[in-house]
């Protein structure tokens, strides 16, 4: 029996200016899946995670979360609904220290704890990311790869139903790939929703159960991993006409 | 609450009463005008600190909310109760910030400090014009019975407000959400934050109590003009006493007033004519030099004896 649709995407177009950089995007998340939105550079991947999340608002369109309407609300309407996010530009708080990094996530995102069971959650999701050993650290002292753990761990601890990760694999060597990997499939287990923009094709093919590729703002290709990799006009926007 | 809060606690309430006695030192005139001086600065650098400290909006606005203090005091002296006067001036503080607050913190940066300076100007130059063309007069005659003791312990009880305050939004959701919008806004509402609400709530806390302060300062001046209790360089003297101690910690600010305020009175009664220049070269020298002030100073080097120690 499939699964039911969490997120859905309804014909999203997003206009800066002149410049069209998603252009009639539909595709929907069902729950306990991981969609990869995959795609050359400027193919309009991230618009999207930004579309969803909440940091801009689509031209036309509409976007849902279990059938509500999140796309007409703020970025933090968004998130208290159950949305949370990792950038791919990594964004840690510097001032705080690691534990209030992940706090952040755990006492306005729609769990709402406060004071000791925040921390308490907080440090759990720590422990998951396998980042308990940084708690009380000052965040200059964090190399890229835990800041994007603590990142993720903040993500994690506003309990989201969809999780948005982007390129959040991208510069691990290859024992973190693969504690990466299955720290996502773990997530998925748990019911959530993932979308994955990624470039790692190792990544892809074994976590993703579906893929949406995209490129110069359109959906070229939809559907499992490895028939979409193999598709024609897939190999064309990736690598150009003559290779294909 | 953790013993460490109420062993600080404790201090601070002694360090309040200890200094509530201050008037009835022998020959204490002199002292006594220093010190209001000290306690006005102490709260309107504070208050203005549990602002912009966390999120870094430079507010020039101390003055407009301070003048509109003095002048709901100047109007209503001798029809109106003191004490409802000061809740009056309270009310209207937090009124004017509200307004500009829901029409100006979504501008960031310099804009933002631009529109708070040309705001306080703006409510200066208005009220001249309505002194000029309606009133027929320049000024207004504030005569009172209180004295300067009384009104060193107004700002003392202050003073004690504005700390408690600002220890209580610092424990609070409210804090915590302040110090996000300060570091990232974008994760700020990915976070789930209603930024403009945060933000609105302590410029109209900080408002308030530069409103009062005004009012509670009224009936020192006696005599009250727009260029007396709006002048922009209180504004610039608030923001420079605080950068100088630190606006991120609540007692941060403190640290500038003391000897800022001193520096102040000696530089007023040695070059009267060159306050203005001196505090803008006090302002670069602070903002090159300490741009986390002095108790940003002091635990960077804590900070880097512990590390060194740990070390070694």
């Amino acid at each position: 029996m499939a699964e039911r649709t969490v997120l859905d995407v309804q014909s999203v177009v997003k206009r800066f200016g002149g410049l069209l950089a998603v252009d009639q995007l539909s595709f929907a998340v069902r729950q306990n899946e991981v969609l990869g939105l995959i795609g050359p550079n400027g193919s309009g991947k991230t618009t999207v995670l930004n579309l969803i999340s909440g940091v801009f608002k689509p031209t036309t369109g509409d976007i849902y979360l279990d059938d509500r309407l999140i796309s007409d609300r703020p970025a933090r309407h968004i998130a208290r609904a159950g949305v949370g996010r990792t950038f791919q530009l990594v964004r840690i708080l510097p001032s705080l220290t690691v534990l209030e990094n992940v706090m952040a996530g755990a006492v306005f995102g729609h769990k709402r704890l406060w004071g000791r069971e925040a921390r308490k959650y907080a440090e759990r999701q720590l422990e998951r990311v396998g980042m308990a050993h940084a708690m009380g650290m000052a965040t200059a002292a964090l190399t890229y790869i835990d800041e994007k753990r603590v990142e993720l761990a903040r993500a994690l601890a506003s309990d989201p139903r969809v999780l948005l990760l982007d390129e959040w694999l991208a510069g691990l060597n290859p024992t973190e790939l693969q504690t990466g990997i299955a720290l996502i499939r773990s997530l998925r287990e748990e019911g959530r929703s993932i979308v994955l923009v990624e470039h790692v094709m190792d990544a892809i093919r074994s976590l993703c159960d579906r893929c949406v590729v995209m490129s110069g703002g359109v959906k070229i290709a939809e559907g499992a991993p490895a028939e979409t990799l193999a598709d024609r006009e897939v190999i064309r926007a990736y690598l150009g006409d003559e290779d294909a | 609450m953790s013993r460490a809060e109420i062993r600080s606690l404790t201090l601070a309430a002694a360090a309040f009463a200890l200094l509530a006695f201050l008037p009835f030192l022998k020959d204490s005139g002199y002292l006594l005008s220093v010190s209001v001086s000290i306690a006005m600065y102490t709260v309107l650098a504070t208050s203005w600190a549990l602002f912009s400290g966390p999120t870094h909006y430079i507010s020039l606005a101390t003055a407009a909310f301070y003048g509109l203090g003095a002048y709901v005091v100047a109007a209503g002296i001798g029809a109106i109760s003191y004490p409802l006067l000061l809740a009056l001036a309270g009310t209207a503080g937090a009124v004017l910030a509200l307004a500009v607050g829901v029409t100006t913190l979504r501008l960031t940066g310099v804009y933002f400090v631009i529109f708070t300076l040309g705001l306080a100007e703006l409510i200066r130059q208005v009220v001249t014009w309505v002194q000029n063309n309606l009133t027929g007069s320049r000024g207004m005659y504030v005569f009172t019975e209180i004295t300067e003791r009384i009104i060193y312990w107004e700002l003392l009880g202050l003073a004690a407000l504005v700390y408690l305050v600002g220890w209580l939004v610092a424990r609070s959701r409210l804090g915590f959400a302040l110090h996000i919008i300060g570091n990232d806004e974008l994760v700020a509402a990915h976070v789930g934050i209603n930024s403009a609400a945060a933000k609105l709530i302590l410029f109209v806390i900080s408002g308030v109590f530069a409103a009062v302060v005004g009012a509670v300062m009224a009936p020192r001046y006696t005599y009250i003009e727009p260029s007396i209790v709006y002048s922009p360089e209180l504004s610039f003297q608030v923001v420079i006493m605080a950068l100088l101690g630190g606006a991120h910690r609540l007692w941060g600010p403190l640290v500038g007033v003391i000897p800022f305020a001193l520096l102040w009175e000696l530089i007023a009664a040695r070059f009267p004519t060159q306050t203005v220049l001196l505090l803008g070269v006090a302002f670069l020298l602070i903002v090159y030099l300490i741009p986390h002030g002095v108790v940003g100073r002091i635990e960077f080097a804590l900070e880097r004896l512990r590390w060194g120690t740990r070390r070694g």
